[in-house]
């Protein structure tokens, strides 16, 4: 009996000291870790949105759990920037940027994550495949990539990941012009 | 048993990697450039050292039934803390290590240095025994991830080395490519530690 006391005892005393400790930690770098995510997004949405004036990433619209950012230059909306995601990559998500103008044509797409093959797949990083995006509306363009009788360029050896992004990019673009009157309608409606 | 016997010891004889080959998740995984293998084994030995510090500090109050349990929290709480640290102020690191620093806990180096010496010895030679084998870890990572960066993609810490001409042998920083490296360089030290 004496002995489970014992070992109960010194558990519980090592668990609580860790616990305090990593309260105090979690407490003190808090501030770091949100500035890090803020800088993280504001990159982001500076790389794919045109030229603009106000906190793209507070002003926001919520829509069926998409978050739309908007890009406003003296108070005009002149962007709207928001997240898309695939599973069809070759190796887990792929998560995607789309910048779009108001008249629903691209200004600029950005890899946020992918992991893909080193070399191979992971060219859907680099700018001469994210750039044959731009300009490109919904209805413009034929969503799919050479290979399938689309527009879009694939990379030599691995076409599924730049089938994976133009689909997603389409997902992307399409529930973005669904939702386009609500989206532009006033930041401060929330379905 | 000195200070730098404990420690020229992890670096050399008893070098985690090449000679008792323990770890090897986070070695494989991660050397896909000299930066990240630096990054994983500095987060690897700042883990290692506070462990084997704390542990070596309360081991005569921590009962024998209870203290792998006990070493456990000590060294996944030191680990948090390295997470925490990293996601907060070295963003991108933090990135390309991703799931492998919370797997640090599970990393067999670190309990077995704690189990195998921080339990049995004063904090002093913890001390050693934690940096050397932090150091002899740290630099198995950065040979391993400067061999695989340089053959493929031709640079070591992001330094172009072997010029735009060069064809980088992909393989290398593919899995296939760290199995290669390291079981050359295994091979490498068995033979000078045979002479």
């Amino acid at each position: 009996m004496k002995e489970i006391l014992r070992l109960t005892v010194v558990l519980t005393c090592v668990c609580m000291v860790a616990g305090f400790a990593l309260s105090y930690v979690n407490a003190a770098t808090k501030e770091a870790r949100a500035y890090q995510d803020r800088l993280e997004l504001l990159g982001a949405l500076n790389m794919v949105l045109p030229e603009h004036d106000n906190e793209a990433d507070k002003d926001t619209v919520d829509i069926s759990g998409t978050t739309y950012y908007l890009a406003k230059k003296e108070g005009e909306i002149v962007g709207v920037a928001f997240k898309t995601s695939t599973e069809k990559g070759y190796s887990g998500l792929i998560e995607v940027i789309v910048g779009v103008d108001v008249s629903g044509q691209i200004h600029a797409i950005g890899i946020l994550s992918q992991k893909e093959t080193p070399g191979l797949g992971s060219k859907i990083d680099e700018d001469w495949f994210k750039d044959q995006y731009k300009g490109k509306t919904l209805e413009g363009a034929n969503w799919a990539v050479k290979k399938d009788g689309g527009d879009f360029e694939q990379i030599s050896g691995a076409t599924i990941s730049p089938r994976a992004v133009t689909s997603a990019i389409k997902d992307g673009l399409t529930s973005y012009e669904q939702n386009k009157a609500q989206i532009l309608g006033g930041s401060d409606v929330v379905q | 048993m000195s200070f730098s016997k404990e420690f020229i010891k992890g670096i050399w004889r008893e070098n985690p990697v090449f000679i008792l080959v323990l770890g090897m998740c986070p070695v494989l995984a991660v050397t896909t450039s000299a930066a990240n293998g630096l990054g994983m084994g500095l987060a690897a030995t700042f883990v290692l050292l506070c462990s084997n510090m704390v542990i070596s500090v309360i081991r005569s109050i921590v009962p024998d039934r209870v203290r792998i349990p006990v070493f456990i929290v000590v060294i996944a709480s030191f680990v948090t803390v390295v997470d925490l640290v990293m996601s907060g102020y070295f963003r991108s690191l933090h990135h390309s290590l991703g799931l492998f620093i919370p797997l640090i806990v599970v990393n067999c180096i670190i309990l077995g240095r704690a189990e195998a010496f921080a339990s049995k010895n004063s904090i002093f030679l913890s001390i050693a025994d934690g940096l050397g084998m932090g150091a002899g870890f740290t630099l198995a990572l950065v040979i391993l991830g400067g061999i695989r960066e340089l053959f493929g993609n031709g640079s070591i810490f992001s330094y172009q080395l072997l010029g735009s001409g060069y064809e980088p042998i992909l393989v290398m920083i593919l899995p296939p490519g760290a199995f290669l490296t390291l079981g050359i360089l295994t091979g490498v030290f068995a033979a000078i530690e045979k002479k």
